[in-house]
């Protein structure tokens, strides 16, 4: 029984990178067999999973780590999107290319973001990147127009040019499908795709957590000013966490293009920017695995929220007599389909009253009320900041 | 000239709403500390106020249309003229004006119930943490609002009296072609008196003397004896007041919809931190000085220039003004940071 104890303590206390990503990547390429049993199995919810999953590992290198707020990855996201899109249009269908171009191209733009916003913290910092994540949202919907198609949304044409696709072949009739060297990326498969860059993401993700730049980015957190002190500027390394997940954020939005290639300036507007912040939260900032619950929690509740409606209620409650039944459907109703913005609202304001280091938070206390014998958890690697 | 003139009028006016949301936010930024994406929802709140007033006053019952002999047909006809004949359409009519009697008693009420209940508990949490309770707040709010009233745009028009424009061409002779909408001009000049009176209580009344202490060395004022907590949560419930009731008289300028909370909260929050975090004047001043630019920007010969500068021109104002003055305009050092 005690060395049962011991292993599992071992086990999460100090697992070497190699014991932590093959888990993962074992968590990972299974969930269409474990999330089966709770009717989340299908290729579209898992692809938002994963994808959603690198959008918010990305955000916590900065949130998680330097503790700067920002209220503009959302940019990112919607860049890498237009960017893959215009990569399937002028080159080729392949996703490769337009992964690579995205993250690329969003990098830069984080790097000009970043350079001007990091000049500023606190408040002023999460005011600067609302503005710039404004000003692109705004723009993409008028001058920008020639390059995101304004409100329709960037789509794929049939007379595309697609240089490189149709020097080698012709054309084929209908609109072509995203691929990677034959392999469509539709369905299953595309999920598998993307979840194989996310384990690459999260082992980067986790590389850098463990590494001396991230102890930097630690210590800015818990106190630049003493950082400054003891004569380490902290704009660098700052500004590389800002280019990092704004790159993490662009190949996420190159992800959502491959697997349905179609890009809309909704994807930049700022509340998208508080969603990926608010899962980053539910999950717990800072932590390696956090993001990735709340991201799994909160599009998975999405995903059944958004679809019940009243008759779906109706069925649920009819064990009651009808005025129980009519009671609490009255009572329910609003918090599901077109409602659910206002339970994820709640859900939110709850979690950052009673939770504020999100749901791994829980999981520490829950663990150290049970499990505290013959743990010294200071090196705990998950532990907050 | 005439339509530098107009613009001006329509930026002294986008300002004015600016300008008062900036005011509440900066002015519970500066006392309580607390950084709050929700008062966005508190002007949304006051808007719907004025909608649910006219709501209520325009409660019909079905009756017999006497125009039409051929067939029974039935038309809506409001309780109030049913009642009281001419002087309840009157009432309908005003319904904008009068709801600002409802809305200043259930602004303060929601103000303090929002400070009582959820705002106290953040004083010594981060900002991050502030901006974000707040800014689920503001979703909840929203989507409440949303759940009540629909997703569209409510109409909600200002009385007969005032809809049409007023003359201004021909008052100071620029001719006639210059009008103005009436609404627009009383919207501006409550505007001005609104914010004229917070100044005063905050300058001439012991009472403002005190917030403004409270603003500047909070802890020595609470040392004096002085129950700051409670002056706070009035300021609270001020700035809900003064948020409500400029939600409420901006319905007949561009009718509310449940959206229209976030979208001048990003704004008023680009404007508060434009004048200085805490700074009430710097928060006046940008916001008329950004709505002025917005509306200026707007004019076809400058968008000509520099097409999609109008969409822009208030974040590009913003960063710039950040990085040339890293406090805003009026901000003291060490706030916010």
């Amino acid at each position: 029984m005690n060395s049962i104890k011991q292993q599992l303590m071992n086990l999460f206390k100090k697992q070497s990178d190699l014991t932590t990503i093959l888990l993962f990547a074992a968590g990972v390429l299974t969930m269409p067999i474990w999330l089966d049993p709770i009717g989340a199995n299908y290729p579209d919810l898992l692809q938002k999973f994963v994808i959603f999953g690198i959008f918010a590992v990305g955000y916590n290198i900065l949130f998680g780590l330097t503790g700067y707020l920002s209220f503009g990855h959302a940019v990112f996201l919607g860049v890498g999107s237009y960017t893959a899109v215009w990569s399937f249009k002028l080159f080729t269908m392949n996703v490769l290319p337009a992964m690579l171009f995205a993250t690329l191209i969003s990098g830069l733009i984080a790097a000009a973001i970043g350079f001007v916003s990091m000049r500023r913290s606190g408040i002023y910092f999460s005011i600067l990147t609302l503005a710039f994540a404004q000003m692109f949202y705004n723009l993409a919907y008028s001058v920008l127009i020639p390059i995101t198609n304004g409100e329709t949304g960037l789509q794929l044409r049939m007379h595309d040019i697609r240089i490189i696709d149709n020097y080698f072949s012709d054309p084929a009739p209908g609109l072509p499908s995203t691929e990677l060297f034959g392999m469509s990326m539709n369905g299953y498969s595309g999920f598998y795709f993307c979840a194989v860059v996310l384990i690459l993401a999260f082992y980067v993700a986790m590389k850098i957590f463990r590494s001396p730049f991230g102890m930097k980015l630690k210590a800015i957190k818990s106190n630049q000013h003493r950082m400054r002190y003891t004569g380490s500027d902290t704009r660098p390394y700052l500004i590389t966490a800002f280019i990092i997940s704004g790159m993490f954020a662009g190949l996420a939005g190159a992800l959502l293009a491959v697997t349905d290639p179609l890009a809309g300036a909704e994807r930049m507007q700022w509340t998208a920017s508080g969603e990926v912040i608010l899962m980053t939260i539910l999950g717990g900032v800072g932590t390696l695995f956090g993001p990735l619950l709340g991201v799994g929690i909160i599009k998975y509740l999405e995903n059944i929220f958004s679809t019940i409606n009243e008759s779906v209620l109706q069925q649920f409650f009819s064990f009651l007599p009808q005025w129980g039944e009519n009671f609490m459907v009255a009572i329910v109703s609003p918090f599901v389909g077109d409602g659910w913005h206002l339970t994820l609202g709640i859900l939110f304001m709850i979690i950052i009253i009673f939770l504020p280091g999100g749901l791994m938070e829980g999981f520490q206390k829950i663990k150290k009320r049970y499990l505290t014998k013959g743990v010294k958890d200071s090196e705990s690697t998950t532990k907050q900041e | 000239m005439d339509s530098i003139l107009i613009q001006l009028l329509n930026g002294l006016d986008k300002g004015a709403a600016y300008a008062l949301i900036a005011l509440g936010l900066t002015l519970v930024f500066g006392t309580l500390g607390v950084v709050n994406f929700a008062h966005g929802a508190l002007f949304l709140m006051g808007a719907f106020c004025a909608v649910t007033f006219q709501k209520i006053l325009t409660i019909s019952k079905k009756v017999l249309d006497p125009s039409i002999t051929y067939f029974d047909a039935y038309i809506e006809q409001p309780y109030l003229e049913l009642w009281f004949g001419e002087t309840g359409l009157a009432v309908i009519d005003w319904a904008v004006p009068l709801s600002i009697i409802v809305t200043i008693p259930t602004m303060l009420l929601i103000g303090l119930a929002m400070e009582r209940g959820l705002i106290r508990h953040f004083y010594k949490r981060t900002h991050a943490e502030q901006i974000l309770v707040t800014f689920g707040l503001a979703i909840v709010l929203q989507e409440i609002i949303r759940h009540f009233f629909g997703a569209n745009p409510i109409p909600t028009p200002a009385p007969d009296i005032v809809s049409g424009s007023a003359a201004i061409g021909t008052w100071i002779g620029l001719g006639e072609n210059f009008v103005y909408p009436w609404w627009r001009l009383i919207y501006l000049a409550s505007a001005t008196v609104i914010i004229s009176s917070v100044f005063a209580f905050l300058h001439l009344t012991t009472f403002g003397m005190v917030v403004r202490a409270g603003m500047f060395d909070r802890q020595m004022v609470a040392f004096l004896g002085i129950n700051v907590q409670r002056k706070f949560t009035i300021i609270f419930g001020l700035a809900a007041v003064v948020a409500g009731v400029a939600g409420a008289m901006y319905a007949p300028i561009v009718p509310p919809d449940y959206h229209m909370g976030m979208d001048f909260l990003v704004i008023s929050f680009v404007i508060v931190v434009v004048g200085g975090m805490g700074s009430v004047r710097g928060a006046v001043a940008a916001g008329f000085l950004l709505g002025i630019l917005q509306s200026l920007a707007s004019m076809t010969v400058v968008s000509s220039l520099l097409p999609g500068i109008d969409q822009i021109i208030i974040y590009l104002v913003a960063v710039i003004i950040l990085l040339t003055r890293p406090r805003g305009l009026m901000g003291r050092k060490g706030i916010g940071e």
